[in-house]
């Protein structure tokens, strides 16, 4: 059973995406709004990963061996200014994007497993990720006009 | 005759649930005038608070020299402020700003109007020119012009130069008001009336000292807590103001934890059975939500979280769930603090799952803190849309375009308009280059002061300031247009419960100052702004016809003007909106039917999420089938941004006193009102005084990691681990040489709410240390108000002696 292998996706992509948050947070703290809502997205990234956990250890016993290529990089790092700002929520915004689909995809084989547990895990915590990327879209699409029009 | 800074609410006229207000009418003349002195009496309505009470001029000798309150008028029955008692003195101050100031390097001198507008309407022009022209200005206006000045302003900003940089201080004070209005209700618009004070049996203040900020509305309590059957009353307030003195129940909540204390409300209200079932099957969405999470909040977590005791939040429960007419006010203690417009929508949750709205005595006043914050909002010359429409539903932008005969893509639709504090961040980036403040002083009032300084003198920034007086923001301009007031110009404004007065001009301005109106317009002619068919895109000349072009924008939205015009508001009462042909007197109250603003055609908002702010889409508003239906949004606490630490171990909330009004640009002009309280001080409780060794009157440094200031110490009620500055006081009265540091927003932080992106004032940590001893004097704070000492302290009592006697005169 491949389950493990994407439980361990999932749990590394919140572990890194949570990592992102604080690095934007810190990166843009002149921008109050990114930077408390950028801790308090961490500290939700971090809640999902600890959930997972368990699940992961327990699946990974029935796991052969990680196939290649299974995690992917999708943040190098902060830039600053006005297009640094949209272009580092950018990051962001694909990095919950891959947690999005992975819980749909870890969520569909919750059901194949019979695991109601772990179910319930993804119904909780796929619905506070996809209010990262509308937060982060909403963020972006105002922030937008003004970085790439306006400033010089 | 009462004094009335010694006693700020006047003799009480107690009355019974049901029965009319009584009469009571304020009077107030210069010096031995009588009215026998006065000329003639000219209409108006207050613009130092935000209770819109109605109130005739007294001129004499082409001056003002007093005022009168209207017995005729629904809103105070001829009941005035202390604050509107004496401060129309300022209008008469001799360092009223008079001719234009232009920069000349380091110095602002004196010119005339066409240098003065001639140096702007150059600087606009060039800005303009090019892609993404539109970006570079901003404008920060005022919760105190009137409707007429706000919507010309809007339609120059939307459609004139097409920015969607346009912003009021109302962000400061009812931007959550107007959110929770919205999140809950579908539009901004007061469900009550201040009548239903009158039938109510339980009023609960919500962060609201209402005492010291409408005390008219205070005065209506009183008298009918004075009366028979009385309403029981709950205070949620850190202090212990006048009114949590006179509360049944009073919740002395830690800074910060109002969502926590809510949902714990909420919590055993529905556990306990209170709540009406069929109401909320018929008329809400979200019951089974809520409940999910307030059944995370039992009395002894949230004793925990908000520092109180448990059996208080369980009384708390009961007060509010015995009701049968509850009446519900909220303010700053709410919209100024961690997660404003979520606890603001819990007050909104609590009348609506027990079914108290739209009926008499059953209302909810989501107060404003500044008298004309409402117009600002129906405008549009805030975040919002004239007309309560919705950014994000081109049907309406549409509506806009057509009634402005503009193309539909001139007006910015693209996202909400920018809040202020975003304004303030492009403008320190550099891509806002100018920036156009109207009859507000950023310099005092917004957060971490020290920055707003550095953003207004950069030497990028063009800022114009339009104001009465050379203000601090004045300072810092590089064009400063005198602005006529209150009694010199004619406009309207409408109070928290919807309801219009006219406010018609008394005297001429001093000078050659014009009023705020006048300016927006001398603007627009000389931009040359021009509808999509060549001709002007304002048209307008005076006051009364701007109107007329509003009503035609208000027509068929729940600000509804349609019926109104300035000829009915003479001579009688303010109406109320919505008012038109159907409902020529207006009308009372909203939501009568249970049928809510939800139906996403008509909605100002498709729904943000409340603990991000994240917007929802047109299509998933409409999957929830909301039509008419209230929605119920609820969340969990989360502390605040900031939160006491080591090395700042208390929390700073900031407020007001009952005497000054804002940064004191007309209240600290007005003799009775500044000898009141003539200077900053610290609250602080006994206990955290005495572990700092601290006394009565000590001179004390209170830091955050933003600033310091100086004040003396007031030994008080307010809660342990809390301490409190009023936020008034700036430096224009002081040497410019010898300025100590005191105003409240040199500490605060920079953040804010995520829904209604209002600044969090109420929750700075700080560390307070003694600097001087105060050898037994004590602070120079008020004895009346939330500054009251405590009991058997040698403090004399604050009073205004004969200089403020005025007439109180009952029927």
């Amino acid at each position: 059973m491949h389950l493990a292998h994407y439980l361990g996706l999932l749990h590394r992509a919140q572990c890194n995406l949570a990592d992102a948050f604080r690095q934007v947070a810190d990166a843009h703290a002149e921008e109050p709004d990114v930077h408390h809502l950028c801790q308090q997205q961490a500290k939700r990234c971090d809640e999902h990963a600890e959930r997972l956990r368990p699940f992961a250890e327990r699946y990974s016993e029935e796991a052969p061996a990680e196939p290649d290529r299974l995690h992917s990089e999708l943040f190098t790092g902060t830039r600053t200014g006005g297009i640094g700002l949209l272009r580092d929520l950018q990051d962001l915004y694909l990095m919950a994007a891959q947690c999005d689909i992975s819980w749909t995809v870890v969520g569909q084989a919750a059901y194949g497993a019979r695991d109601e547990d772990l179910l319930g895990v993804v119904k909780r915590c796929e619905g506070e990720t996809a209010i990262q990327l509308k937060w982060l879209r909403t963020r972006m699409k105002q922030a937008a006009p003004q970085a790439l029009v306006v400033a010089e | 005759m009462v004094d009335r800074i010694a006693d700020p609410w006047g003799p009480r006229t107690p009355y019974g649930p049901g029965e009319p207000w009584p009469v009571r009418v304020d009077e107030f003349l210069d010096g031995d005038l009588t009215e026998a002195d006065v000329d003639r009496w000219v209409q108006s309505a207050s613009v130092l608070h935000s209770n819109g009470d109605a109130m005739d001029i007294a001129v004499s000798g082409g001056r003002i020299v007093g005022v009168r309150g209207r017995a005729v008028d629904r809103v105070n029955r001829g009941r005035l402020d202390p604050k509107d008692l004496y401060g129309w003195q300022a209008n008469n101050s001799r360092d009223r700003l008079t001719r234009p100031l232009v920069r000349d390097g380091d110095r602002l001198v004196e010119t005339d109007w066409d240098t003065a507008m001639g140096r702007i309407v150059a600087r606009s022009k060039e800005l303009l020119d090019g892609p993404g022209g539109w970006g570079h200005f901003g404008f920060y206006t005022s919760g105190q012009l009137f409707l007429e000045e706000y919507y010309a302003l809007g339609v120059i900003g939307k459609a004139g130069l097409g920015t969607p940089h346009m912003d009021g201080n109302t962000r400061l004070c009812t931007a959550t008001a107007a959110a929770a209005l919205k999140a809950s209700f579908g539009t901004d618009g007061q469900p009550g009336s201040y009548t239903d004070v009158d039938h109510c049996d339980a009023i609960a203040l919500w962060g609201h000292n209402v005492a010291e900020t409408q005390t008219v509305l205070w005065m209506r309590m009183l008298d009918r807590r004075r009366g028979p059957n009385p309403p029981a009353m709950l205070a949620v307030d850190p202090r212990a103001t006048p009114v949590a003195r006179e509360a049944d129940l009073h919740l002395a909540v830690r800074s910060g934890t109002n969502m926590a204390l809510m949902n714990g409300l909420l919590r055993e209200i529905i556990r306990r059975g209170w709540y009406d079932r069929d109401y909320v099957d018929a008329h809400t969405l979200g019951f089974d939500e809520l409940c999910r999470i307030v059944d995370g909040y039992p009395p002894r977590r949230v004793a925990e979280i908000c520092d109180v005791p448990a059996a208080d939040v369980e009384r708390a429960a009961e007060l509010l769930g015995g009701a049968q007419r509850l009446l519900s006010t909220v303010l700053q203690g709410f919209y100024q603090s961690n997660q404003a417009t979520a606890a603001a929508c819990q007050v909104n949750n609590l009348h609506l799952i027990r079914g108290m709205i739209g009926r008499p005595g059953a209302g909810i006043y989501q107060m404003n803190g500044q008298p004309t914050a409402q117009n600002t909002r129906e405008t549009g010359a805030d975040g919002d849309l004239p007309g309560l429409r919705n950014w994000d539903n081109d049907q309406h932008i549409a509506e806009l375009a057509r009634l402005w005969n503009v193309e539909v893509d001139t007006i910015p639709h693209w996202a909400p308009p920018t809040h202020a504090m975003q304004i303030f961040r492009y403008a320190e980036q550099g891509s806002i280059k100018l920036l156009w403040i109207s009859a507000t002083n950023p310099a005092v009032s917004l957060p971490d002061l020290s920055r707003i300084r550095r953003i207004l003198a950069r030497p990028e920034l063009f800022v114009v300031v339009q104001d009465l007086f050379l203000t601090e923001t004045g300072e810092l301009a590089d064009v400063v247009l005198p602005a006529a007031t209150w009694g010199e110009k004619t406009g309207t404004f409408t109070s928290v419960d919807r309801t219009v007065h006219l406010s018609e001009k008394a005297v001429d301005p001093p000078g050659e100052a014009r009023s705020d109106l006048d300016i927006f317009l001398d603007y627009a002619r000389r931009m040359d702004f021009r509808d999509r068919d060549g001709g002007p895109l304002i048209p307008w000349t005076g006051p009364e016809e701007v109107f007329e072009a509003w009503k035609e924008c208000s027509r068929g939205r729940p600000c509804d003007y349609t019926g109104i015009s300035y000829d009915k508001l003479r001579g009688g009462s303010g109406v109320q909106w919505p008012c038109t042909e159907e409902h020529p007197d207006g009308t009372e109250r909203l939501y009568t039917d249970g049928v809510f603003n939800t139906g996403p055609d008509y909605c100002e908002t498709f729904g943000q999420d409340l603990s991000t702010g994240a917007e929802f889409t047109q299509s998933e508003y409409r999957a929830r089938e909301p039509n008419g239906r209230a929605f119920l949004p609820a969340v969990d606490y989360q502390p605040s941004p900031e939160v006491p630490d080591d090395e700042h171990p208390l929390l700073l909330t900031t407020g007001r006193t009952v005497y000054q009004f804002h940064t004191r640009t007309k209240t600290g002009r007005a003799a009775q009102l500044d000898a009141a309280a003539p200077q900053v001080w610290v609250e602080l409780n006994p206990a955290d005084a005495e572990r700092l060794g601290i006394a009565e009157g000590d001179l004390v440094g209170i830091a955050s990691p933003r600033g310091a200031v100086q004040a003396r110490a007031r030994l008080c009620g307010i809660r342990p681990g809390v301490v409190f500055l009023p936020f008034h006081y700036g430096y224009f009265d002081q040497d410019p040489n010898e300025r100590t540091p005191r105003a409240a927003n040199e500490l605060t932080v920079t953040a804010w709410d995520p829904i209604s992106k209002q600044p969090l004032f109420k929750v700075a940590a700080v560390a307070v240390a003694k600097l001087a001893d105060g050898d037994g004097v004590p602070a120079p704070a008020p004895t009346v108000g939330g500054s009251e000492p405590v009991p058997g302290a040698d403090v004399p009592a604050t009073v205004g002696g004969p200089a403020a006697e005025a007439v109180s005169g009952k029927e």
